[in-house]
């Protein structure tokens, strides 16, 4: 095997001292669910390898008003999963973490790891875009506070610096009234390989069927997970109906352009994106419909 | 640089030296002579690599073997207690769900996974459970038979 040293510092403050010394020449282990993948594939061949798990303190989930709830990256998405943490609010990403790869997977997999990552189909980022949620990046200089949404410029391409680590990834809390739904297709079935993946959340103006904000966000279907945001604001303000519905579902297929690929043609993934957010838009009116 | 580590596995701790991009699965294999793990796809799809980690079900193949520093191992050579074979084996053999054999012992360690932590999984719940172990050969159904029928089994061992 090539030469690569293996390097685990028990803080952050140490992780944080090394990345700046080794800049791009470290790659981060978290659950190692994709870094160890491309390492077999040869697609990288690190000179070194920081392995964070011994830092507690990146661990966990908590929960208040004020901040909404706080995920630390190296929480597995199998604990996430089974998690009494998450709050029903935030069941979105319990359905996203559900639909990731499978138990195994998700036994090692990280929040972390699948955001940073990045890759087009990632699982939990687009409920976390859905929910406007946010990504605190710390280095020896400082830290700051970047969308969720914002964080990728390409497949498997984020603005994280070499000397950055995700730390935190905070979600507000979502007004009384939002509901939404996390739905993934997989080619033959829950074996079968992943595919299209549709997050959306609504949230319900008082008193009224209609809707005072709307996310569809899309995996799978381009270079970084994408809004349709044409779709969005079909839904805000007017009437919900069945034709809104589906006027929405065409809209958001229409404004994908997604390549051929291993996870279909670019014509099944259209359909794909149509037909799931018609079904979700369905399901979350039907919940947001009950409500006052 | 090779690390110094030791290993826990079926209650035994090993001292080694691996290589840091050393997989779990070659570490078992190579150095402990385990090979009921198997290596299929290397890449985390097959899961015929399938271990236990402080009782819950992994990828051996793309869990490097110093990510297991600390931890418990199971494989299926440590299963069996007093010479008796765990109920899911039994299930196994007493409902012919084995033919190959290549995906059985990450199927049945996946499988005492599920059900430690679902004891009263019906079949949705345990072909979801499964989702990460493949088998070319039997279509699932004995395999899902023997697993369901295994809960009982459990439940009258821990009695």
């Amino acid at each position: 095997m090539n030469q690569c040293e293996f390097l685990e510092p028990a803080t952050l403050e140490e992780a944080l001292t090394l990345l700046h010394k080794l800049g791009g020449s470290a790659r981060v282990l978290a659950g190692g669910t994709d870094l160890v993948v491309m390492v077999r594939e040869k697609r990288t061949a690190p000179r070194y390898v920081m392995n964070l798990g011994n830092i507690q303190t990146l661990r966990g989930i908590c929960f208040d008003e004020a901040r909404g709830l706080v995920i630390k990256p190296l929480t597995t998405i199998r604990h996430i999963e089974l998690s009494p943490d998450v709050p029903g609010e935030y069941d979105i990403i319990r359905q996203a973490a559900r639909e990731l790869a499978d138990p195994a997977i998700r036994n090692m997999a990280t929040i972390g790891g699948n955001i940073c990552n990045a890759a087009p189909s990632a699982d939990m980022v687009p409920p976390l875009i859905a929910l406007a949620a946010s990504a605190k990046l710390v280095s020896i200089s400082g830290e700051r506070t970047v969308p969720v949404e914002e964080l990728f410029t390409g497949p498997y391409t984020t603005t994280i610096s070499d000397g950055e680590l995700l730390v935190e990834v905070m979600v507000p809390p979502p007004s009384v009234h939002t509901a939404g739904i996390y739905l993934k297709h997989h080619t033959r079935g829950p074996k079968g390989l992943g595919s299209v993946g549709v997050a959306l959340a609504l949230t319900k103006i008082p008193n009224k069927r209609s809707v005072s904000a709307a996310r569809i966000v899309l995996s799978a279907v381009s270079p970084t997970p994408m809004r349709a945001k044409g779709a969005e604001s079909t839904l805000i303000n007017g009437p919900i109906t069945r034709h809104v519905i589906k006027r929405a579902a065409s809209m958001a297929s229409d404004e994908t352009h997604p390549r051929d690929s291993f996870r279909g043609s670019s014509a099944y993934k259209k359909i794909l994106v149509k037909n799931l957010v018609e079904d979700g838009l369905s399901r979350v009116f039907h919940i947001i419909k009950a409500m006052n | 640089m090779k690390h110094c580590m030791e290993l826990t596995v079926n209650g035994h701790t090993h001292e080694l030296f691996v290589d840091p991009l050393k997989s779990l699965a070659s570490v078992l294999r190579e150095d402990l002579g385990l090979t009921s793990v198997k290596v299929g796809c290397n890449s985390g799809n097959c899961g015929s690599c399938t271990v236990l980690m402080d009782g819950k079900a992994v990828k051996s193949c793309i869990t490097l073997a110093l990510q297991a520093k600390g931890k418990e191992i199971t494989t299926i050579e440590g299963l069996a207690a007093d010479g008796r074979l765990h109920p899911i084996q039994q299930a196994f053999i007493d409902h012919f769900a084995v033919q190959c054999g290549f995906c059985i012992p990450g199927m049945i360690l996946a499988a005492k996974a599920l059900l430690d932590e679902d004891p009263d999984a019906d079949e949705d719940r345990v072909r979801k459970g499964l989702s990460g172990n493949l088998c070319r050969c039997t279509g699932y159904v004995k395999i899902v038979e023997a697993i369901l029928a295994a809960k009982d089994g459990i439940k009258s061992q821990k009695e």
